[in-house]
């Protein structure tokens, strides 16, 4: 892998070029250091002080005492197990609501040729076009009374749900993928008795699993990470996700309190991406390549 | 026994397809069948695309034309919305700031990072140390980034003045400061973001052949020749898409001025998108947020066409 980059292998060999390339490899290092990892454990230990001390100026760079009631605190009274469970909620059932109905569409217009197709495909990605957050108050209305049905979802998870199977961009990923996989495995399937369905889940997904890992990753990351549009959606205090509800209690909590919940809140996303990092990074790296 | 009497070819053929040239009718009758299982897998998907995002554009321009009120029936009011809002003191701050903050993440929140990935691209040692943390504040939380800096921000017991403080520096008013609050912000928002512009620009740098580095050295190109006729010049359609992709989202920013400013101070710091919430949670006025966001919808429609344009004709390049 060592492929010749802006700076050649013969100048790095020299000792000076030594010396410049090991003083910037330090200096990249404090600079990441600094820059990255001092905020996250700023945060960490600034939950574990007392109030007095996070108040206290100049800051102390450790905590003087070791206080894990910050972190207790912030699970009784902010109702984290209630906020955090709304959020898994949420986000498992977009994720799940995402993988049956993306797929099943893709794989339509990627090997079942519906009448109309192209033009079904041209409509769906016209929304990529459309950026989602300006669209955010029709959106919110049409949720609150549904047209036909005459129901409103709001406070539902539901109302999460169902907007993210309109995912164009997670759609496309899925239908150019399902689209390399050759027609005569499928056609080998269907002479051999399996139906649609059958080949999608037994042929088909297999084949699809790195695909299908990217398009569970951005589902839950989006739901999680997501602000505005559940703030519209709940107004319930008691069904509202841990991003809603962090913003709404911050203004009448104390400090430490509030800092031990965004710990909390992050540590969900932090420990999938730690666990996934080599699959979420490889595959934003390869997104770029495919333009 | 009659039904199947009466019509055996077509029977036949529809269970055995290959044993007999099928005549015109049974491909007719299997082919429906076809479009009907066909339109079965894709019903939940278009049902949901039809309702949350095809019909909610179309209903942002019709709202846009009326005086609209849930629970009533709308009236229509041609273009006061338009004018209304056009009116709003706040309506041109909203754009200026939305603007300016677009302005200056693109300077700063784009040449860090295409500076970083610039000499990430050259160290040998710890790649993936780089690459996780360099990604790791994209995977917190924007409201606890929000929130976090926030805190940094504090005039009391902030961080952001403290190491000002530690470098001999005059301390700043940050988030709180007319001048300086939308920048504190463009800070926030670089910081949390730009670990995916490092990472796909690195993956640009990585495909560039060695051998056009080894061409210019024997020419005698200097290494900041190099980056300007080799490294800018090879990756100049992604550095193209992420500018494009960047300006598109940071158009749309809401969270941190909603967290950490509340839009002030002195409305220094509200946004379009901020805005059209206003209108529509704060005035109940849902005909003046969706007169807003068509006027949003059509720059940013104008922006994602030429980013998809780009990347059709990239594809095409490639």
């Amino acid at each position: 892998m060592s492929t010749r980059t802006l700076v050649s292998p013969a100048a790095l060999a020299r000792p000076r070029g030594r010396a410049v390339y090991w003083t910037v490899f330090t200096a990249v290092v404090v600079l990441f250091a600094i820059a990255f990892l001092f905020p996250v454990y700023w945060m960490v230990t600034g939950a574990m002080k007392s109030p007095d001390e996070v108040a206290r100026t100049p800051p102390t760079l450790a905590p003087k005492e070791w206080h894990l009631s910050g972190y207790g605190d912030a699970w009784d009274l902010m109702q984290l197990p209630q906020h955090l469970w709304n959020t898994v909620v949420q986000a498992a059932g977009a994720w799940l609501f995402q993988l049956v109905f993306c797929t099943a569409a893709a794989y339509a217009l990627s090997k079942l040729k519906p009448a109309f197709g192209k033009v079904i495909l041209g409509g769906i990605l016209a929304t990529l076009m459309v950026p989602a957050q300006a669209l955010v108050v029709p959106k919110y209305l049409t949720v609150a009374d549904l047209p036909l049905i005459h129901t409103s979802l709001l406070n539902d998870p539901l109302a999460i749900w169902l907007p993210a199977v309109a995912n164009a961009f997670n759609l496309y990923l899925l239908k150019r993928f399902f689209d390399q996989i050759p027609r005569d495995v499928l056609e080998a399937a269907e002479i051999d008795g399996a139906g649609r369905l059958r080949t999608l889940w037994s042929i088909v997904l297999p084949m699809s699993r790195p695909v299908l890992g990217v398009v569970s990753i951005f589902a839950l990351v989006a739901v999680w990470q997501d602000f505005l549009w559940p703030l519209m959606v709940f107004s319930d205090t008691g069904k509202q996700p841990i991003s809603v509800a962090l913003v709404q209690l911050s203004q009448n909590i104390q400090l430490t309190v509030l800092i031990a919940a965004m710990v909390i809140a992050s540590i969900p996303m932090v420990a999938l991406f730690l666990v996934f990092q080599r699959h979420i990074i490889a595959g934003i790296s390869a997104g770029s390549t495919k333009g | 026994m009659t039904k199947t009497a009466a019509r055996p070819p077509a029977e036949a053929i529809a269970v055995h397809p290959a044993q007999a040239p099928p005549p015109a009718g049974g491909r007719g009758r299997r082919r429906l069948a076809d479009q009907v299982g066909a339109y079965g897998f894709l019903l939940g998907g278009l049902i949901c695309f039809a309702l949350f995002s095809w019909y909610p554009a179309i209903r942002a321009v019709v709202i846009a034309f009326q005086k609209y009120t849930p629970g009533s029936s709308p009236e229509w009011v041609g273009t006061a919305n338009f004018t209304r809002v056009l009116h709003d003191p706040e309506f041109t701050a909203a754009w200026r700031n939305t603007l300016t903050f677009t302005l200056l993440a693109l300077l700063i929140g784009f040449a860090i990072p295409f500076l970083l990935a610039l000499v990430l691209n050259e160290l040998r040692h710890a790649k993936a140390f780089f690459r996780v943390v360099v990604y790791l504040p994209v995977m917190i939380p924007p409201v606890v980034s929000a929130l976090l800096w926030k805190w940094f921000y504090d005039p009391g017991a902030g961080l952001a003045n403290e190491a000002l403080r530690f470098l001999h520096l005059p301390t700043s008013n940050w988030s709180n400061g007319a001048h300086t609050a939308l920048i504190s912000l463009v800070i926030v928002a670089t910081w949390a973001n730009m670990g995916g512009t490092v990472l796909i620009y690195l993956a640009a740098l990585q495909s560039i052949p060695g051998e056009l580095y080894e061409a210019a050295e024997l020419d005698g190109a200097s290494l900041l020749q190099r980056v300007r006729h080799v490294t800018i010049p090879q990756t100049r359609f992604v550095i193209l898409m992420l500018m494009l992709l960047q300006i598109i989202a940071t158009m749309q920013v809401f969270t941190e001025p909603f967290v950490i400013t509340g839009g002030g101070p002195e409305n220094a710091t509200v946004t379009v998108l901020y805005l059209i919430y206003k209108y529509a949670f704060l005035y109940n006025d849902f005909g003046g947020a969706c007169a807003l966001s068509v006027m949003l919808l059509v720059l940013l429609g104008a922006f994602s066409a030429l980013y998809l344009r780009l990347t059709r004709s990239g594809e095409d390049a490639i």
